[in-house]
């Protein structure tokens, strides 16, 4: 296809294209730099008001409970980015966990067990793909009912008992630390850097990635430039589903037990993970690198309150009020001005 | 003396959205290297007619020819491989992407490919988008600009831009006009001629019967869904104008089909 471009003649001036680099406009004029900035300032004054934040066990704690919020996240992302929603993550990770430890209390080995956690997870996430293209359902409305129904059935395979006496190898890959130098790094953190980088360079590198911001910028303005909206809409929908799963085994690894409960409510943190990150709801607009940061975000804000004391009873109270004052802040930093946000204005 | 068979031809298109007929069998010949003007009241189905030509809508009834042959357009990719580009009327820009990747939605230059995963060259798209820019006076800073902070004109241009970046044979102007200030609407029509220059065929919607009248060789009228008139644009512009909205609004309704033997 690249053949049939470059019909106009050469231009008698030289088209002079900045490349795109590491120049302060590319660091500052990012929104990430903003929310990275109150993330670490907030980082500091946890570790200046707490003996324990600041040691290695706490932050590798933090990190093994963010790293599944974080991989549901970028899938969470990839939705959202075309204008749609997934409610369903949540009960998927704990659907598509179950579904990896069924297999291995039946027997099967392990490799057996993670292809079909993965498979599950990718059919959901299918499923919700088809809901909202094929049935044209609003996807808010397909995915609560697909959240419904993998709940339903987690509850209805195990009859409400969790499924433990997992594996050890099986476990080995939610609590093993990779040696990295004199530290162990969490598996589940090296696999989330590794999706972070991958999904990146697809969303900002690919054909199918551009497609993506098309379709959530304007989906009537892609299907006329020949973009197939459906097609990537089962394409993100379905990439959420398998990212869901990633995360639910190794939550399920980590914890070494599939609870038919396990990951309940995890569809607000998700979301909020990717608002916090700038991801915007009507979609065309958001990074993975602002999904991390707002992932690791939301991770910091539940332990950081535990450390400080702050009973786990108000712990929602103060993490929906961090949510609306980051969009606040996103709306004012796109805004330029506090004036837009139509507080004070008649 | 043989004549070529005019490069698209479209026969007894009908089209209804639910009870309404939005086109009731319209005939449309476009000559090689002409300038279309395409006219009609509010509600006439020009646009209607060229979304069919340019895959945005399915006919229910009818055939379109290109160079004599039978082609089947069931989707913009279709139009597009055939070399029909279309101009829509709300330009249909992704406004949170930048003009480089507006001007090549849908066609992006691939660097390397690895099974279904196409990665593209962005540098090679940002060279070349600015070269179509500059190619057609367009004044626009940065191609790295998005969409959405540009003016009306500007955005028009990004549109008409695109449409001319891939060797279209045909191109479809639904009113490229109709939302530019006087000194933009000459740099279109400037544009017009210079794309017939280059040996396009040109389909143009307009309101403004003074635009058709400057650049187009024909004039097809549409009313209610049904073509009324289809003849050579000559002689005094007042004559035009007060045939052509006899036509439009029905006052005249004397064209007879000639009947192609």
């Amino acid at each position: 296809m690249t053949d049939q471009i470059a019909k106009p003649a050469a231009s008698t001036k030289g088209p002079s294209i900045p490349r795109k680099g590491l120049t302060w406009r590319f660091i500052f004029g990012r929104q990430e730099i903003g929310l990275l900035a109150i993330f670490l300032l907030w980082c500091a004054f946890l570790s200046l008001a707490t003996d324990t934040f600041l040691t290695s066990t706490n932050i590798f704690n933090m990190l093994r409970a963010f790293s599944w919020i974080a991989i549901a996240a970028f899938g969470e992302c990839l939705v959202i980015l075309t204008a749609g929603i997934d409610l369903s993550v949540g009960s998927n990770m704990a659907l598509s966990g179950l579904a990896a430890a069924l297999l291995l209390t039946a027997g099967m080995p392990v490799w057996v067990a993670l292809v079909g956690g993965l498979l599950t997870g990718s059919i959901v996430g299918a499923v919700n793909g088809a809901l909202a293209t094929r049935f044209r359902l609003p996807p808010f409305i397909a995915t609560l009912g697909t959240l419904s129904i993998a709940r339903g059935i987690t509850f209805g395979a195990t009859q409400g008992w969790p499924v433990r006496k997992l594996p050890k190898a099986f476990n080995f890959i939610g609590q093993h630390d990779v040696p990295v130098g004199s530290w162990g790094v969490p598996f589940p953190v090296i696999v989330v850097l590794i999706l972070a980088v991958l999904v990146s360079l697809f969303l900002s590198r690919t054909v199918r990635g551009r497609h993506i911001y098309a379709v959530g910028g304007d989906e009537e303005a892609s299907r006329l430039s020949g973009i197939n909206p459906n097609w990537i809409k089962m394409l993100v929908y379905t990439s959420c589903g398998l990212m869901a799963a990633i995360g639910g085994i190794l939550m399920t690894a980590r914890l070494g037990v599939a609870a038919p409960t396990a990951a309940t409510g995890y569809e607000l943190d998700i979301i909020a993970a990717c608002v916090i990150g700038g991801v915007s709801l009507f979609g065309g607009e958001g990074t993975i690198l602002g999904v991390l940061i707002g992932a690791a975000f939301m991770q910091t804000i539940r332990t950081g309150l535990n450390l400080l004391g702050i009973q786990a009873y108000w712990q929602p109270a103060a993490i929906g009020a961090v949510i609306i004052l980051a969009v606040m802040f996103d709306q004012w930093r796109k805004g330029g001005g506090w004036r837009d946000l139509k507080i004070f204005s008649r | 003396m043989e004549e070529a068979p005019p490069i698209i031809e479209m026969r007894n298109i009908k089209k209804s959205f639910g009870a309404v007929q939005a086109l009731r069998g319209v005939d449309l010949a476009l000559r090689h290297n002409e300038v279309l003007g395409l006219v009609g009241d509010n509600a006439a189905g020009k646009s209607t007619l060229m979304k069919v030509l340019s895959g945005a809508y399915i006919p229910d009834e009818g055939d379109i020819l290109l160079e004599g042959d039978a082609v089947y357009i069931s989707k913009p990719e279709d139009s597009r491989r055939l070399g029909i580009e279309m101009v829509y009327q709300d330009f249909a820009l992704t406004n949170n992407l930048d003009v480089a990747a507006n001007v090549f939605l849908g066609r992006e230059a691939v660097r390397w490919r690895l099974g279904p995963v196409r990665v593209m060259d962005r540098r090679l798209m940002e060279v070349e988008a600015r070269k179509v820019i500059d190619n057609l006076g367009i004044d626009i800073d940065s191609v790295q600009l998005k969409v959405q902070n540009l003016s009306g004109g500007q955005r028009q241009a990004v549109a008409i831009g695109r449409a001319t970046a891939f060797n279209a044979k045909v191109i479809i102007m639904d009113e490229p006009t109709a939302a530019l200030s006087v000194a933009a609407i000459q740099e279109v029509l400037d544009l017009v001629n210079e794309l017939k220059a280059q040996g396009c065929s040109i389909i143009m919607i307009s309101h403004r019967l003074e635009d058709i009248y400057q650049v187009g060789d024909r004039v097809i009228v549409l009313r209610h869904g049904r073509k009324v008139a289809d003849c050579p644009i000559a002689g005094d512009i007042h004559e035009f104008r007060e045939q052509i909205v006899a036509y439009m609004i029905g006052a005249r309704d004397d064209f007879a089909e000639p009947v192609v033997g």
